[in-house]
C-alpha cells in the first residue's frame, strides 16, 4: 500500500514545484506551495501507518504541519497585499528588485 | 690612549645631521644652509684630525667595534667601525677636501637657485664617503660604496636642465654599476667561502695570510679580479673610465670633490683596503699593475689633445688613478695610498683652480683663455702649485709619491717604469700646455673682463696648495715614516738614484717641451697635427673609445631593448590583457545569471539538487 500513497505523494509534489517555479501569479504560488505541504503531510501520514515503525507521531506532525501552513499562508497572503498596494501587480516576474 | 678613535662613529654623523637639516628645512634659509654645511664637514675635520695626531704615536693599534646586526640561523651578522692608520689618513683627506669644498661652494654656487640641495648633497656625499672608509666589513662598505655612486649620480645631474649633464648622470651611473655588479659579486664569492662566512677585514687579513690554504688560488684570483672590478669602475680605470670625463658637467667643486679627491679614489682605497687578498694572487696583482700602468699612459695622451680645461684635468685624473693602481699591483701599497694622499690634494687644487678660471671667464675652451696669469694673480700661482705638484717637480708632494712608484717599477718591472716614465712626461706636456694656454700669453677672446674671485673661492686655494706643496716630505726616499706608520712594520729605506733622475728629467723635459710650443711658441702649436692629423684626430676623440661602446655595446644593448619592449607589449602585455578580458566577460557572464527572478534561483536551486539526488543515486548502478 505504501508505495501508491508516496505516488500520489510525489505527483502533488511535483505539480506544487512546477506551479512555485512557472506560474507568475503569486497567488498561484503561494497555492502551489501548499501543495507542496500537503504532499510532505500524507507522506508522514503514510509512513506513521504502514512504515516500518508505525506510530502515532507522524499523524500529530502532520496536524502542526497544516497549523504552520495556515499560518505561513495567512503571512503570505499579508505580504502579497503589501506588495500588490505598493507596486500594484501580484506578477511575480516583476518582483526583480534583486538584480540590483 | 685611542681615545679619539673610539669617536670615530662621530665623524659621519656630522655631515648626516647636515645633511638632514638642510633637506627638512632647506627651502627656507639659503645663507644659513651654506653654514650648516660647512660647519658640518668642519666638525668632521676637526674630529679626524684629532684622531690622526692621536695615532701619529707610532705604537697605536687598530680600534675595532662591532655589535651584531642581524642573526639568521647560525649566523650572526656583525657590523661596525674600524679605526686604522689607513682609513684616519682617509678621514683627514676627505673631511679636508669636503670642508674645503664647502667653503668654495658658498661662492661659486653663489647664485644658484638650489643653492642649499646642493650643499644636503654635498654633506650627504660627505657622510657616504666617511662611512665607505670607517666600514670594517665589506657588506658595509658596499651600501656606502652604493651611496656614494647615488651621490656622484645626483651631483653630476646637479643642473639636470642641461641635457648633456642628464646624459653624463646617467652614464656615470649606468658605467659604475658594471663595475659595482662585479664588486658584489666579489663579496658574494668571499662570503660563500670564508670559514664562518666572515666578510670582516680582520677576518680577511688572517684568512688570506698566503699560508693558511682556506681558500684555493683559483678562487683567490676570481675573488680579487672582481673586487678589482668594482675598483676599476668607481676609479675610471679602462675600460670603464669613459664616465669619468664625462661627469665633469656637474658643478666645479663637486669634480674636486668627488670626481678627483674621494669618490675615485675609493677604487684604490678598497684594493688597499683588501690587499691581502690580491697578495694571496699573483695573476690578480698583475692584472691591476698592467690595467693601471695601461690607463695611465692612455689617458695621459688623451689629456694632451683636449681643449676643454675640466676634461683635461679628468683624464689625468684617470692617468694619476692609474699610476695608484700600478703601484698597488706592484706591491707598493705605500706607493699606491700615499700617491692617493698627495694626488688627492693637488688634483682638488687644480679643480677648484680650474673652476675659479671658469667662474672669472665664463667657458672650459683653454684657447679662449689666456693672459689671465696678470688678473688672476692667486688662481695662477696656486695652479701653478698644483701643476709643478702634478707633474713631478721636486720637492712638491707630487714628485715623492709617484717616484715612489716609479722606483716599485723600476725594480720589479722595466716594462711598466717605462711605461710610467712616459705617463709622467705626457702629464708634464698636458699640464705645462694647459698652464700656458690659460695663464700667458694674448689674452683671449673670454679673458678681458676677468678678474679674481672672491675670497671664499680663493682662500680654500691657498690651504690646498700647503699640502700640495708639503705632505709628499711624510715619505721621501730616505725616509720611510709614512710606510711604516701605514703597514705597522718598519720598512727600509728604498729609492734609487736611476728612478729619480728619470723622473725629474722627463717632468722637467715635458714642462720645457711644453713652453717651447705653448710659451714660447718657438715651435708652431699645429705641427705636429700637420704631419700627423690621424694621431690628433685619434687623441681628441679619446681613442674613439665612446664610438666603439655606442656600436658594439650601446647599439647591441639598445636593439635587445627594442625587441624586450615588443615583447613586453605583444606577449606580456597581451597575456596580461587577455586575463583581463577573460575575467570580464566571465563577470558579465555571471551577471546574466543574475536576473533578480526568485523562481530562476529556485529552478537553478532544483536542477542542483537533482543533479545531486542522480549522482548519489546512480552511484549505486554502477559496478
Amino acid at each position: 500500500m505504501l508505495p501508491s500513497y508516496l505516488t500520489v505523494a510525489a505527483i502533488l509534489f511535483c505539480i506544487g514545484l512546477y506551479g512555485a517555479l512557472v506560474k507568475r501569479n503569486a497567488i498561484i504560488v503561494l497555492l502551489s506551495l501548499e501543495l507542496m505541504l500537503n504532499a510532505v503531510n500524507l507522506n508522514l501520514v503514510a509512513f506513521s501507518k504502514y512504515g516500518v515503525v508505525p506510530s502515532l507521531t507522524g499523524q500529530i506532525f502532520s496536524l502542526f504541519t497544516i497549523t504552520v501552513a495556515a499560518a505561513e499562508a495567512a503571512i503570505g497572503v499579508a505580504i502579497l497585499f503589501a506588495l500588490f498596494r505598493l507596486r500594484g501587480t501580484v506578477n511575480v516576474d516583476e518582483f526583480d528588485k534583486m538584480r540590483r | 690612549m685611542e681615545m679619539y678613535s673610539q669617536a670615530a662613529w662621530l665623524i659621519p654623523l656630522f655631515p648626516l645631521a647636515a645633511f638632514l637639516v638642510l633637506t627638512a628645512l632647506g627651502r627656507s634659509f639659503r645663507r644659513a644652509g651654506v653654514l650648516i654645511g660647512t660647519l658640518g664637514s668642519l666638525a668632521a675635520f676637526v674630529l679626524s684630525l684629532f684622531i690622526v695626531i692621536d695615532r701619529l704615536d707610532a705604537n697605536t693599534v687598530d680600534y675595532n667595534y662591532a655589535f651584531d646586526w642581524m642573526k639568521i640561523g647560525d649566523y650572526t651578522l656583525r657590523i661596525g667601525f674600524e679605526v686604522t692608520n689607513l682609513t684616519a689618513m682617509m678621514l683627514v683627506v676627505v673631511t679636508l677636501v669636503s670642508f674645503l669644498v664647502n667653503v668654495y661652494s658658498a661662492g661659486y654656487m653663489k647664485n644658484d637657485e638650489r643653492i642649499t640641495v646642493f650643499y644636503g648633497y654635498v654633506s650627504l656625499f660627505t657622510f657616504s664617503m666617511l662611512g665607505l672608509v670607517l666600514s670594517d666589513n665589506l657588506l658595509s662598505l658596499y651600501i656606502f660604496w652604493e651611496l656614494v655612486g647615488v651621490c656622484s649620480f645626483l651631483l653630476v645631474g646637479f643642473w639636470y636642465a642641461k641635457p648633456k649633464a642628464r646624459a653624463a648622470a646617467k652614464k656615470a651611473f649606468i658605467v659604475t654599476r658594471i663595475g659595482d655588479a662585479g664588486l658584489l659579486l666579489g663579496i658574494l664569492l668571499l662570503f660563500w667561502y670564508m670559514p664562518g662566512h666572515a666578510l670582516d677585514f680582520t677576518t680577511i687579513q688572517s684568512v688570506f695570510d698566503g699560508q693558511s690554504g682556506a681558500i684555493t688560488t683559483g678562487i683567490t684570483t676570481l675573488i680579487a679580479l672582481l673586487i678589482f672590478l668594482g675598483a676599476v669602475g668607481k676609479s675610471g680605470q679602462f675600460p670603464l673610465h669613459v664616465w669619468l670625463p664625462d661627469a665633469m658637467e656637474g658643478p666645479t667643486p663637486i669634480s674636486a670633490l668627488i670626481h678627483a679627491a674621494t669618490m675615485v679614489a675609493a677604487g684604490v682605497f678598497l684594493i688597499a683596503r683588501t690587499y691581502d687578498i690580491f697578495q694571496d694572487s699573483a695573476a690578480a696583482m698583475e692584472t691591476v699593475a698592467y690595467i693601471g700602468g695601461f690607463t695611465a699612459i692612455f689617458a695621459a695622451t688623451i689629456a694632451l689633445a683636449q681643449n676643454d680645461i675640466k676634461r683635461i684635468l679628468a683624464y689625468s685624473t684617470v692617468s694619476q688613478l692609474g699610476y695608484m693602481m700600478m703601484a698597488l699591483g706592484l706591491g707598493s701599497l705605500t706607493g699606491g695610498v700615499f700617491h692617493l694622499f698627495t694626488h688627492a690634494f693637488f688634483k682638488a687644487l687644480l679643480f677648484l683652480g680650474a673652476g675659479s678660471i671658469i667662474h672669472a671667464v665664463h667657458t672650459q675652451n683653454i684657447h679662449e683663455m689666456g693672459g689671465l696669469g696678470a688678473k688672476m694673480k692667486v688662481t695662477a700661482w696656486t695652479f701653478a702649485i698644483g701643476a709643478l705638484a702634478l707633474s713631478g717637480i721636486p720637492p712638491l708632494s707630487g714628485f715623492w709619491s709617484k717616484d715612489m712608484i716609479l722606483t716599485a717599477a723600476f725594480e720589479t718591472n722595466p716594462l711598466l717604469f717605462f711605461v710610467g716614465l712616459a705617463a709622467a712626461f705626457c702629464t708634464a706636456l698636458y699640464m705645462s700646455r694647459l698652464f700656458f694656454l690659460v695663464f700667458t700669453g694674448k689674452p683671449g677672446a673670454a679673458s678681458s673682463g676677468a678678474q679674481e674671485s672672491p675670497v671664499t673661492m680663493t682662500l680654500p686655494l691657498v690651504v690646498l696648495a700647503v699640502p700640495a706643496v708639503a705632505a709628499g716630505f711624510v715619505e721621501t726616499p730616505w725616509n720611510g715614516w709614512f710606510g711604516s706608520w701605514l703597514s705597522g712594520e718598519a720598512e727600509a729605506a728604498h729609492g734609487s738614484g736611476v728612478a729619480i733622475v728619470a723622473s725629474i728629467a722627463v717632468g722637467l723635459l715635458g714642462i720645457y717641451v711644453g713652453w717651447l710650443v705653448y710659451g714660447k711658441g718657438s715651435v708652431s702649436r699645429t705641427a705636429l697635427a700637420d704631419r700627423v692629423p690621424w694621431l690628433v684626430k685619434l687623441l681628441e676623440r679619446s681613442y674613439y673609445v665612446d664610438e666603439l661602446y655606442a656600436v658594439f655595446v650601446v647599439k647591441p644593448l639598445k636593439l635587445l631593448g627594442a625587441i624586450l619592449i615588443v615583447i613586453d607589449e605583444y606577449v606580456i602585455g597581451g597575456l596580461v590583457r587577455l586575463t583581463g578580458i577573460a575575467t570580464v566577460s566571465a563577470g558579465r557572464l555571471a551577471a546574466r545569471l543574475q536576473n533578480g527572478q526568485v523562481q530562476t534561483y529556485s529552478l537553478a536551486a532544483v536542477i542542483g539538487f537533482v543533479i545531486i539526488v542522480i549522482a548519489l543515486v546512480g552511484r549505486r548502478f554502477l559496478p
